[in-house]
């Protein structure tokens, strides 16, 4: 399972809000702790947002699920500071990302992606006064979050490849035949969004 | 009526569709010919994918190079690959896409997407990933989200290769139960019996027209006689 989750279908008090409300929410604590600058106000938050999980019915595995994913990177800041003695300042910056893009999952987690989309096009909306369309970017938007498992999908298309041939180590040969993969794939979407109407062609000469 | 008329399409100067003409009337029919033979060039020429260098497709009044919109709007496609088909995150957002150009309003809309995953047996998955589905139904989900639309006429592109036997007999029942006309290009000559007309293409041309027993005997002749010389 990948660790970025999409919608899980649920009734906890975060899926019956709305999805303006719930990103505004997330705004609004990134730029307090950005703004209070403070370990220890940083780590109370992740305490926190661990804790949120359960309060609003979501599996503790999914926070774990994230964490996972993330410690590499916390690894990295938190040991990149140390070294230059400056450890509170690694554990606020580990605390905040992690609390972070835990709320960030919750929210991903308890919204559907095209509620999250129509919310875009609505903000958008006021750009089409400078030529921007709201239903590309509600489009581009819906086919970035579709990309995540088609990346996936791909490597382990490449990998299983590269293995039954008995190959072994050496991963940056798996990178030229993703992208070949993955090439053909947005292709072939692109072909498909074309023939489904979504995208008009712009191929298509009007003579 | 779709129509071709002089049909020729060449790919970096190899030619690959020669000469077609052909009148597309009758409720179900099936496309076969070699790999290679220009069955997926023909198909995408069918709702304007690919635009032929020389001569016309036409739905009605409506002509694939000038009315590609109008055109599309009234021929469904799906392609082998259903998964690269699947636009959306999940099952119900992927059918529900394709009803955003028709502006129907937040509760047909809903009615509708309601009705096709019902109707296709996908209710159950409607809020799950459509890439995590089985390949059948990742090719059901294909065929909702195009037949949601409402096409006058459904064009598949091997639809079933990539399937396995159950899955494939899945595809098959839908396809044989839709209302709409359909044009199937297929290696699976078994489906093809119930069929109204079928065409064999070789090297480009349309190599014979007709019933589909007798294009199935013409299909294994022309194999045998590649194989024997
Ligand atoms: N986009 C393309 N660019 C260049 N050559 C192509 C392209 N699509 C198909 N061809 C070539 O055209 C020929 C006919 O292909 P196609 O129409 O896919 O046949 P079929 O579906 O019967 O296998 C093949 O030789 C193929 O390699
Ligand atoms: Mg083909």
């Amino acid at each position: 399972m990948s660790a970025i989750g999409l919608y899980v279908a649920g009734t906890g008090p975060l899926h019956r809000v709305s999805a303006g409300p719930k990103l505004l929410g997330l705004l609004v604590v990134g730029v307090a702790l950005v703004a209070a600058a403070d370990p220890w106000v940083s780590l109370g938050a992740l305490v926190a947002s661990l804790l949120a999980y359960p309060l609003v019915g979501l599996h503790p595995r999914r926070a774990l699920g994230v964490l996972r994913a993330l410690w590499p990177f916390l690894l990295a800041i938190g040991a990149f500071q140390a070294l230059f003695g400056a450890w509170e300042e690694g554990l606020r910056l580990c605390a905040q990302l992690a609390s972070l893009v835990l709320l960030a999952n919750a929210v991903t987690l308890t919204t559907r992606v095209r509620e999250m989309l129509d919310l875009f096009e609505r903000l958008a909306r006021p750009l089409r006064h400078v030529g921007v369309n709201p239903d590309r970017v509600a489009l581009v938007l819906a086919l970035t979050v579709r990309s995540i498992p088609m990346v996936a999908s791909a490597w382990r298309a490449a990998r299983e490849g590269y293995r039954a041939r008995g190959l072994s180590g050496r991963p940056h040969l798996l990178v030229v035949p993703v992208i070949v993969q993955l090439l053909r794939m947005a292709d072939a979407t692109g072909e498909a969004l074309v023939a489904r109407g979504i995208d008009e062609d712009t191929r298509v000469r009007v003579d | 009526m779709l129509r071709l008329a002089g049909v020729s399409h060449a790919y970096d100067g190899r030619t690959v569709l020669r000469d077609v003409t052909l009148d597309l009337a009758e409720h179900r029919i099936g496309v076969i010919g070699a790999n290679g033979s220009g069955k997926s060039t023909l198909a995408r020429t069918l709702n304007g994918l690919v635009l032929p260098d020389t001569g016309r497709v036409s739905l009605g009044e409506w002509d694939t190079r000038r009315h590609a919109k109008q055109v599309r709007r009234r021929v469904g496609f799906v392609f082998s690959d259903a998964a690269n088909q699947i636009i959306m995150p999940t099952v119900a957002e992927d059918v529900e896409i394709g009803l955003r150009s028709l502006r129907l309003g937040r509760e047909e809309t809903a009615r509708r997407v309601d009705e096709v995953l019902e109707r296709y047996g996908l209710s159950d998955h409607r809020d799950h990933p459509g890439h995590l589905l089985s390949g059948g139904q990742k090719q059901l989900l294909a065929l909702a989200s195009v037949l949601v639309t409402g096409p006058e006429i459904l064009v598949c592109d091997e639809p079933t290769t990539l399937l396995d036997l159950r899955n494939t007999r899945m595809v098959h029942r839908t396809l044989a139960g839709l209302d709409q006309r359909v044009v199937l290009f297929t290696h699976d000559l078994d489906l093809l019996p119930d069929f109204d007309r079928v065409l064999v293409m070789a090297e480009g041309r349309v190599a014979f027209d007709g019933a589909p027993d007798d294009a199935v005997s013409f299909y294994t002749k022309l194999m045998d006689q590649a194989d024997g010389a």
